[in-house]
């Protein structure tokens, strides 16, 4: 295996219990580092230089400190990469490592989502990708089969791309059942597999589709993100192309919660790790003024499963701030109280550590952020 | 056989090699071979399905094969092929 050194990025040292927050961007990855209390911070990166990164994440299963990249070079493809010494060294797989296999007449434009399964499987790791399919790993990231169960829906040929692509953006594996899974496209909706990606069914019932003739279809629905409530593996919330939506049955049946929002449009979906009832959302104006409202930066908090929402903002632009928070642009540590990270397309990096009462930014002018993912360092 | 000169970029999956003689009759075939024998250069120039990745321009003898037959392009012993990183980004 070829490995990649990272000669020209500033490198960080952590230990058991801090915080990591690893930033995609269209330029690169970087990477954030906070003590356990998670007052102060430091920086490392950047790494890929001149990379897009959509996809990242960080694996702590299994005794390893891995992370993982989706990269994608401007002229030489994607990738995924991965890291067991915090970035110092990264491999580069020659050949590639996620491929469409011969005779589906495809081949990957970007890796979307990197997600480790639970810990009774310490080595799966699942793979969201354009064009719309999911790969599973079994070696911990470094090698991706095609998961046949999925590709082969007869619905597949009628998925079309979003604005961002025909994307493969959110992967959720059941904590109590590693077979069940969901998954989301963009345009596609949410398909829920009951025996381990062998068989999907479409499951959007409730979730409008305001661009199609038919406002309820059974899939074609612009599904932004997906979140699992945390301590109820029944419940899911959904942020929509215009929509939010909470399922208590598994996402058999869609509700409606945009109660008391600015607007119901936006990209990212995050819920609480242990309470069902929580969750945040990053509104933006509108489908045609992707911005936050009236140039505030404001997140919306539940804590009654979608019957309300409070707007949060201590710390965050009050005004002139016409920011954009993008699908897997806002993420959270699940540590007790969650801390919130999100990043933006003008390259902020905003924390809190207490659910969101107070804000900070950790950067202010990192390339454009795609994607955000937090963990605790084992 | 066709002489195929690699960027910078890519002499780090090809052994520090930069200027490779490679086999074949048309630039689909060269760059097939090339990737057999370097798979980091054969997988950052054509995707799975063999197809030219959109900014990677391939020249022979000092013309674009997009204003020739593109991979079908025939080469012969003695002939240059360029592998060079087009103009994109932002």
């Amino acid at each position: 295996m070829s490995e990649q050194r990272s000669t020209d990025a500033e490198h960080l040292e952590v230990g058991s219990g801090d915080v990591l927050v690893a930033v995609g961007t269209m330029k690169g990855a970087f990477l954030f580092a906070g003590d356990p209390g998670r007052g102060t911070w430091r920086s490392g990166g950047p790494y890929f230089r001149g990379e897009q990164v959509y996809a990242i994440g960080f694996d702590g299963r299994g005794g390893r400190r891995r992370l993982l990249a989706g990269t994608e070079h401007g002229h030489w493809g994607p990738v995924v990469r991965w890291s067991d010494d915090l970035g110092r060294t990264w491999s580069d797989p020659p050949g590639g490592n996620l491929r469409f296999p011969e005779g589906t007449d495809a081949s990957l434009a970007r890796v979307w989502q990197l997600q480790p399964a639970g810990d009774d499987r310490p080595d799966t790791v699942f793979a969201g990708v354009e064009p719309a399919a999911l790969f599973r790993s079994d070696d911990a990231g470094e090698t991706f089969e095609l998961v046949r169960g999925l590709w082969d829906h007869p619905h597949r040929p009628r998925w079309e791309p979003g604005g961002g692509g025909l994307c493969l953006h959110s992967v959720l594996v059941d904590p109590g059942d590693p077979d069940r899974m969901w998954i989301a496209i963009s345009t596609g909706g949410v398909y829920r597999t009951e025996n381990g990606g062998k068989r999907w069914q479409a499951r959007n019932q409730g979730v409008r589709a305001v661009f199609l003739p038919d406002k309820y279809p059974e899939f074609g629905q612009c599904v932004h993100k997906i979140a699992p409530a945390g301590g109820r593996p029944d419940r899911l919330y959904l942020q929509s192309h215009w929509g939010l939506y909470r399922s208590d049955d598994a996402g058999d049946h869609w509700e409606d919660m945009a109660n008391g929002v600015p607007s119901d449009f936006g990209f990212p979906m995050v819920a609480h790790p242990r309470d069902p009832d929580t969750a945040w959302i990053i509104p933006l104006d509108s489908d045609e003024f992707r911005c936050t409202p009236d140039g505030r930066a404001r997140v919306y908090r539940t804590g009654d499963a979608g019957a309300s929402w409070e707007a949060l903002g201590d710390g965050l632009p009050e005004r002139d701030a016409w920011l954009t928070v993008l699908r897997d642009g806002f993420g959270t540590d699940g540590l007790d109280p969650a801390g919130l990270y999100f990043g933006t397309r003008t390259g902020q990096l905003f924390a809190s550590a207490d659910e969101g009462g107070h804000w900070r930014a950790l950067a202010e002018w990192l390339p454009p952020v795609v994607c955000v993912k937090a963990a605790v360092v084992p | 056989m066709p002489t195929v000169h690699l960027p910078s970029a890519l002499a780090g999956h090809s052994g520090g090699r930069r200027h490779l003689q490679v086999a074949g009759a048309t630039v689909g075939k060269v760059l097939a071979a090339l990737g057999q024998a370097h798979p980091g250069v054969g997988q950052r120039v054509l995707d799975e399905q063999g197809t030219l990745r959109r900014h990677v321009n391939v020249f022979v003898n000092g013309e674009s094969i997009r204003y020739l037959d593109g991979v079908e392009t025939p080469v012969a012993d003695g002939d240059e092929v360029w592998i060079l990183p087009a103009v994109s980004g932002g």
